[in-house]
Parts: C-alpha cells; structure tokens; sequence
C-alpha cells in the first residue's frame, strides 16, 4: 500500500480510529460528556481530512475501494449528518438513559460501515460496509432498554435485516457463479444491457440483490419494517436509520447501477421503475392515516425513496446530480424534522403523537416554525431545500421523457402534501388546555440540538435558494463516474 | 431596483409587523397599513412618471443571474397589465388590512405577516417573466394564504384551506412538469437552458408538444380562475376565509390566474389557444350561467358572493379567448372592477357578520331602518356586480360581450343571460339584507368612519371605471397588443380599428 493509498483512506481510518478510542476511554471511565466530545472531535477529524484525501483521488485501494471525489462527497454527507444525530442525541440521553458512551460507538461504527458502501467497489467490501451498519443498527434500535416497543423493533429489524442480508449475499454468489468476478462494476453492465444478453442466472441474482439494496433503502415491497422500527427506536436513532444508512446505500445504487447516457435499461430498469412508483404511492397513501408523527414520516420515507429512484432511473447528465441534490435535500431536511421532534421530547415519553403537537405553534412559535419549514421542503414548497431537489429531478426526467414517472411523482406529492399539512393544522390549532404538560412544554431547550436545528433551518433555505456552490461540486463528482 | 424592493418591502414589514406584535397590535397593524401604502404610492408613481406608450416592451425590469446551470434568472419586469394589477393588489391590500383592523383580535403579528406575505407572493407573480421564478411566487402565495383560511377562517375553515391548496398544488405542479418541459424542449432545439419568458416565446413546438404543454399551464390557471369544473375549492375557501382572506382571494388570486392565461398561455401557444378558444369561451358561458344559477340559491351571504365571483370569472375567461383586443380589453377591466366590487361585497359581509356574528341571509332583512349608510353602500355595490351602467363591472361586460358577439354571436347570447340571473342574484341580495321588514328586530351601529373610508374609496373607483375607463384602458392596452398580436393575429389585423 503506497503512500497515496494511505491518505486516501484516512477519513475511513479516522472515523474507525475514533471508536477504538472512544471504547479505550469507555472502559477506563465513564463520561458521557467524553464519550461525546471524542466522538464529534473524531468526525470532524473526519471531515477535516477529506480535503487531503481527494488530493489523491481518484485512487482504487486494493481492489475494494474506490476513493474519488464522489466517495469523498458521500462521505462528507455522511459525516455531516452523524454530527446532527449526536448534537441531537446528547440531551436525548441524559434525559432517557443511564448508559449513554456505547450510543455514540456505535453510531461511529455504524456510520464508518456507510462510508465503506459508499466507497466500496467489491462484492466483500459491499457486504462488509453493509453488515457493519447492521450489526451496529440492531443494538442502537433497542437501545432505550426500558421501552417495550424499541425492544421488538430491535428484534424486527434484526430479523428481517439478517434475512434481506442473506438473500443479498444469494445474489452475490448466484452472479460470482455466473461471471467469476466479484468487481460490483459488473452491475453496470448488467442493467445498461437490454435483457436479451444476459443469463437467467445473473438476472435472478441481480434481482435479489436488488432485494436487499432495497431492503435498506425501504422501498416498496420490502419497506414492512419501517413503520414499527421508526417508531420504537430511540428518534436520534430513527434520524440516523432515515439519513445515514440509507444514504451510504443509495452512494452505492446510484454509483453501480447507473449506466451513463441512459437510466437503467431492460429488466433491472422495469423493477426499479415499478419499485419506484410503488414506493411514491404507498408510501404517501399509507402515510395519509397515521396518527403519529415517527409513523407519518416513516411512509412519507418511502416515499421520497421513490423520488430517489425516479432521478435515479431518468439518468443523462442531469439524473446523478439530481439524485444526489435530492438527497442532500432530504438529509437536511429529515434531520431537522426529527430533531424538532427531538428537542421536543420530553424524559418519560417521546413528542411522536399528532396530539402532542397540537397547539405547539402558540406555545412555541420558533420551534414550530423551525418544524414548518421542514415539513414544507418535504412537500417542497419553493424557497426551501426540497422544492429544488424536486425541480433537479423534474428537469432530469423531464431531458429523458420519463413521463410516467414525473406525473406519478407529482400526483403523488400532492397526496403527500394531505398530510404535511394534517401535521400543520395541529401546530398552529388552538391549544386545549393552557400549558398543563408539564413534561415538554415548559423544559428549557436544550442548547446543542438548538444549535443543530437552527443550523439545519439555515441550509434548508441555503439548499433552496443558492444552490449554484451545491450544484457545482455535486456535478463534478458525478462527472467522475463514467 | 424598485421591482424587487416593492416585494422586500411587503416581506420585511410582515416579519416586522409579526415581532411587534408583542408589545402593541395596533402597532403591527399600523406597520402593515404602512407597508402596502408604500407600495401602493410607489406603483402609483411609475404609473404617473411613464403613463404613455414606452417603445420598449417593458416599462421596467430588474434581471440578475440566480442559477446559471439552467439559465434561471431572478427577471423581474412590468408593463402596463401588470401595472394595473399591481396597483388593485396594494388598493385592494390596503382595504384588507383597514377592514381586519377590528375583525382579528387574536395572534394580530402573525395575521399581518401571512397576509403582507400573500401580497408579496401576488406582487412576484405579477411581475416575473422567468418561468421558474413566477412558479416560484405561484407556490409561495399559496402557504400564508392557506395559513389565513385556516387560522382565522370560520367554522370548516380546516377543510376549506386543505381543499384549496391540495387543488392549487396539484395543478401547479402540473404547471411546473410543464414548464420544465418547455425549457428542456427549448434546450434541445437551441442547447441553451432558459426559463426566460421572451425567450421561451420563440420556441419550436411540435403542435402535439405545443398542446400537452398547453394543457399544463391551462389547468393551473383554470384552477384558479376558476373555470367552470374545476371551481368547487373557491366556494368554500371564500366563505370560510376571514374578510381580508376572502378580498385578497376574490379580488386578486383569481386574476393570477386570469393574468396567467393572458401573459403566458395565449403568447406561449398561439396555435393550441386558437384551436381550444371555441371550448374554453364555452366553459365560460358555462361557468356564467352556472355561477350565477347557484348564486341565486344560496342562503348564506359569503357564499353567495363567492358564486358570484365564479360567474364574473366565467366572462373574463370568454374575454380572453374571444380572440379580439375588445373582449381582451373587457376582460382586464372586469377582472380588475370585479376584484373591486367583490371585495367591497365581501367587506360588507364581514361587517355585517362582526356586527349580527351571522351569514345566513334568513337572519337578515330590513336592515335599512337600522344602518341606512351601510344598506346604502350594500345597494351600490349590489348593483355593480349585477353589471348596472356606470359603474365599472358593466363597462368589463359590455366590452367582453361585444368583441364575443364578433366572434361566436351564438355564445354572446347565451353570456347575455348571464346578467339576467345576475340582476336575480344582486337584487335578492339588496332585498334580503337591507330591505323588507325588520323582523329580527336588529338595532345596529352603523358605518364607522374607517368603514366610510374604506368602502367610500372602493365606490369612487368603481364610478370611476365605470364613467371613464380610459385611464385603465389606455395603461393596458401595450402590454395586451403584445399577447394579442402573437396569439390571434389573423383575427386582430381583420378587426383593427
């Protein structure tokens, strides 16, 4: 391993370097303050050194990783939206746990298994990353030991995690069998290949493959579990679940099985078309009855998954970008949707009922107008980060004619917009009873995650107003895919 | 750099008006009051300083570069249509804020800033001529007004707002797909990216292309017009919307989308407009003869005020698509008289139900013994909307029906019964309120001087369309040759004068 290779794996080894330190200090004693300083000093170590690395780039390290400015820029999102799940999970766990250091090594591991995904350029670095982030998911979902439902949703997704993740590993061997190379480059090929080409074999495979991609991603019809683990975990671990794990998965979709030129063509590009418009429709369709919040978003997820894929599947010039703006956009956004929610829990209960929201605009205007906003870029409502991800991926598709997928995703967000403003009209309703919750409504707020919120307010409107800088730096990375 | 400054004016004295609410609301009412003014005495003056025929096609325009990968640009511009809209928005803002200035008691910070936000949105939308910034302010006047129906709206004001905005945005984002289009279209023909208005006009579309892109813009506009099926959120969102929701609803969201059809579908797609002319002036009968029928059976007073909003609407959108420069014309005078004497109908129905705290028209009647001045002001207004000669909404009328008769005598007939009804409308509405017996036996205050103020200034305007329109006409005549020639030019060399 040259010297080059080195610095190009250091955002990698920082993050990883950090949770061995971070168990070190565990094990001698018990901080949490610690636990959280190493942790954030560790990410933004990260993130100070992706600078350094893409001086390198692009560089392939030893056949499993491919570093270049679009893992650099992955992994920057990545690293990003770790550091609101821990300024947003601070107070969480000095409100909720007694055990709070092991919550930050494991979102450390966790978040180094993404930014291997979305480096990784080999069936086993692909299945490393990804069970990394499982494992490390199983103990974070249940991690509030105390609460019944965080417990079944900790064994739900270790159950159908292991399971999707055993089909995967099927796919990878059916295709291993077939063409002898485990280089996930091959995916490429695959779907930018009209069907006839190539074998039942390395279809099926490629099918189940997609199984467990999409089982990560919780798309239609393997989107099951996300309702219930939404719910039952802890909300920073709901908020990691919604950004990072599915952000580190879609790097990896979106790099290998996005033929330049065209979208996905031929059986790989008729699945994920219907995968697509199944997930925007059920997603906001489900999502129209709940009645709590964690629920709400969970389907509105999928959702916006189903968005993903449309700028996904319209490829061209424009698709990766507009994939990738989306993202940022979503990330952001869902981050600030769930810290709101966050800040707002109180130490017994979390604020997840559409009752616990009712009147919050009258007793907290600021915080139920940092709310709004996130809820409008969800629906994206111009002047905020989501309308200009919806707009990227309305131009993309719109440059390929994917005119299906475009008035699905349009009569779809008008559907989902029912519910955003269901949530509307119970913040700004008047409230019942003048302030007799003691719990949440009177508790000072807590100054980190504050900070985080209004932070993530600032690139909402950032995201949705300039985003020529954005733009500019996500182009160039996606042009390094071809 | 005054374009935008008549936006950042509204939008900074909203917030303002918002955080002074705390400590005074008669403060933050005073700060909004005064915002618009600005506004109002700024159009007024570029009015009054170019009020001739500029050679150029804009009387004034702002243009920066905002997303250059896709040629977006922050373009800003007026000419004499949009002055005239512009004006009626700050005329008809003032009065919504004169006329909430005792109706609203609660969260006052906030009710300002949605409703100097909606202005603002307005203002935008009067003004852009780059696409994605004018579907920009379209989307963005639709959240504080949503906030307004639903905040301080009446009893199903929940449903009221939801409806109304699940319709505009599913239309909108129609409009959007198509407009995306259209510049992607126009990328691939010319391999530059734009969403500049003038630019987008030299288009080459395919006339297949040409009408589905039509399509899109049409539904949007139609929404908000609103044409004739697509009407069902206006009567619930204007009844249940407070007074100055409701004036800035009927008076000018729905010429957003009249201004829209006139300033971007009939230059954008010249052939398609002429191809469906014949079905949309038939919508508009039909939504005249329709609004007018249900307005008659109507019991409840802000409903039928808004029926009869979709009937005015219906002769607009027959104006427009008649295909000449009369009914053009006739149509921006009715869009503004009507935004006017609807909001003065709709004012008079908020201060009748601040002072009986009811809208059913059983509950009322005889009311002259009691308010003379008001019943007065309600006879005046009454007669307007019904199109009585010498005051502005005949003058819109007339104007419309004239230029239809030249193209389709058939469907100019058939509007003509449309005033039939409306006399049926107005003067049950005259009679039921303020004339008959007192048989509730109501002792009411009548008209303060605010309220003098306020309904007495709308009078004058409307006498004054209605005697002397030429003002108007004259102010608006530049920017509507500029839409005509493009999109019926056959149709306007045959009939020049």
């Amino acid at each position: 391993m040259s010297h080059a290779d080195f610095v190009a794996l250091f955002p990698l080894m920082i993050v990883s370097a950090t949770a061995v330190i971070l168990m070190l200090s565990i094990a001698i004693r018990r901080n949490h303050r610690t636990a959280a300083a190493i942790s954030l000093i560790g990410l933004a170590a990260g993130l100070g050194s992706l600078p350094f690395a893409s001086s390198v780039a692009p560089r392939q390290v030893t056949g499993f990783l491919i570093l270049d400015s679009y893992s650099f820029l992955y992994m920057a999102i990545l690293l990003i939206a770790s550091v609101f799940v821990f300024l947003f999970s601070y107070d969480y766990l000095n409100r909720r746990q007694e055990q709070r250091e092991e919550f930050y090594l494991l979102v450390l591991l966790a978040t180094t298994g993404a930014m291997v995904l979305a480096a990784s350029s080999n069936f086993a670095s692909f299945f490393l990353g990804l069970e990394l982030l499982s494992v490390s998911l199983y103990a974070l979902i249940a991690y509030i030991r105390t609460e019944r439902v965080a417990i079944e949703a900790g064994i739900k997704y270790l159950v159908l995690a292991a399971s999707s993740s055993s089909v995967l590993l099927f796919g990878l061997a059916l295709i291993y069998s077939e063409s002898g190379s485990m280089k996930l480059s091959q995916f490429t090929a695959i779907t930018s290949s009209t069907g006839q080409a190539s074998s039942v074999l390395l279809l099926t495979g490629l099918m189940l493959t997609l199984t467990g991609i999409g089982f990560k991603l919780a798309v239609v019809p393997f989107h099951l579990w996300t309702p219930d683990v939404y719910e039952g975990a802890p909300l920073p671990v709901t908020a990691f679940i919604a950004t990072v794990s599915k952000g580190g998965m879609f790097a990896l979709l979106l790099r290998w099985f996005n033929p330049q030129g065209e979208g996905p063509a031929g059986a790989s590009g008729l699945v994920l078309s219907i995968i697509a418009i199944a997930s925007m429709l059920t997603g906001n369709l489900l999502a129209l009855r709940q009645t709590n919040v964690k629920r709400i978003l969970a389907y509105s997820s999928i959702a916006h998954m189903g968005y993903l894929l449309v700028a996904l599947l319209a490829g061209g010039t424009l698709g990766a970008p507009a994939a990738t703006y989306y993202l940022m956009a979503y990330l952001v956004t869902i981050l600030g949707a769930f810290g709101t929610m966050t800040i707002l829990s109180g130490s017994r209960s979390e604020a997840s009922s559409l009752d616990s929201y009712r009147g919050l605009f009258w007793r907290r205007p600021l915080v139920a107008a940092a709310f709004t906003i996130m809820l409008l870029s969800l629906a994206g409502i111009p002047l905020t980060a989501g309308f200009l991800g919806k707009f990227y991926i309305l131009t993309a598709g719109a440059s390929q004619s994917r005119w299906v997928l475009l008035f699905t995703l349009v009569v779809s967000s008008t559907i989902g917009l029912f519910y955003y403003l269901r949530i509307l009209v119970v913040m700004y309703a008047q409230p019942v009873e003048p302030a007799t919750a003691k719990d949440s409504s009177t508790q000072p707020l807590p100054l980190p995650a504050t900070l985080a919120l209004a932070a993530l307010t600032g690139l909402v409107f950032l995201l949705g107003i300039v985003p020529t800088p954005f733009w500019n730096v996500i182009v160039a990375a996606a042009h390094n895919l071809s | 750099m005054i374009l935008p400054s008549l936006i950042m004016i509204l939008i900074v004295g909203g917030i303002a008006s918002w955080i002074v609410a705390r400590r005074s609301p008669d403060a933050a009412r005073w700060i909004a009051l005064v915002s618009v003014m600005v506004d109002l005495v700024m159009c007024l003056g570029i009015w009054i300083v170019q009020p001739g025929q500029t050679p150029e096609r804009w009387r004034m325009e702002c243009n920066f570069a905002w997303i250059p990968q896709f040629g977006i640009r922050f373009h800003l511009a007026v000419d004499g249509l949009s002055l005239t809209l512009l004006l009626l928005t700050y005329f008809l803002g003032v009065m919504a804020v004169l006329s909430s200035w005792t109706e609203i008691r609660e969260k006052v910070g906030f009710f300002h800033f949605n409703l100097l936000w909606v202005l603002a949105g307005i203002t935008g939308v009067f003004m852009a001529v780059d696409l994605f910034v004018f579907y920009l302010f379209w989307e963005l006047m639709l959240v504080p007004m949503y906030f307004l129906i639903g905040i301080w709206g009446h009893e199903r004001r929940i449903y009221a707002a939801t409806k109304f905005f699940l319709f505009t945005q599913l239309s909108g984002l129609l409009m959007l797909i198509a407009i995306v289009a259209l510049a992607v279209l126009h990328h691939q023909s010319t391999g530059v990216y734009t969403f500049d208005y003038q630019q987008l006009l030299h288009t080459s579309l395919s006339p297949r292309a040409a009408r589905l892109l039509m399509l899109g813009f049409l539904i949007a506009f139609a929404v908000k017009l609103p044409a004739f099926p697509f009407h069902t959120w206006l009567p619930d969102a204007h009844t249940e919307a407070p007074t100055a929701g409701s004036v800035v609803l009927a008076g000018l969201l729905l010429k957003t989308g009249a201004y829209g059809l006139i300033r971007f579908v009939l230059p954008l797609f010249p052939g398609p407009s002429r191809e469906l002319a014949p079905l949309m002036m038939t919508i508009g009968v039909v939504g005249i003869l329709y609004g007018a029928v249900l307005a008659v059976g109507q019991t409840d007073l802000k409903r039928l005020v808004a029926y009869t909003s979709v009937s005015h609407m219906g002769f607009v959108l027959l104006g427009i698509f008649a295909g000449n420069q009369i009914a053009l014309e006739g149509a921006v005078v009715q869009m503004v008289s009507h935004g006017i004497s609807t909001g003065a109908l709709f004012i008079l129905a908020g201060l009748l139900q601040e002072r009986l705290h009811t809208r059913e028209l059983s509950q009322m009647g005889g009311l002259w013994e009691t308010m003379p001045a008001l019943s007065g002001a309600g006879l005046v207004f009454a007669m307007a909307s019904l199109g009585l000669p010498g005051l502005g909404d005949f003058v819109g009328e007339f104007l419309v029906l004239l230029g239809t008769y030249r193209s389709n005598a058939r469907l100019a007939i058939f509007a003509t019964l449309g005033l039939l009804a409306a006399t049926l409308y107005g003067l049950r509405f005259a009679q039921g309120v303020f004339q008959g017996p007192n048989r509730h036996h109501w002792t009411l205050p009548d008209m303060r001087p605010r309220e003098w103020a306020v309904l007495g200034l709308m009078m004058i305007c409307l006498v004054w369309i209605g005697l002397y329109p030429h003002p108007v006409l004259n102010t608006i005549r530049p920017g509507l040759a500029a839409a005509q020639q493009i999109a019926f030019s056959q149709d306007s060399q045959e009939i020049k004068r």
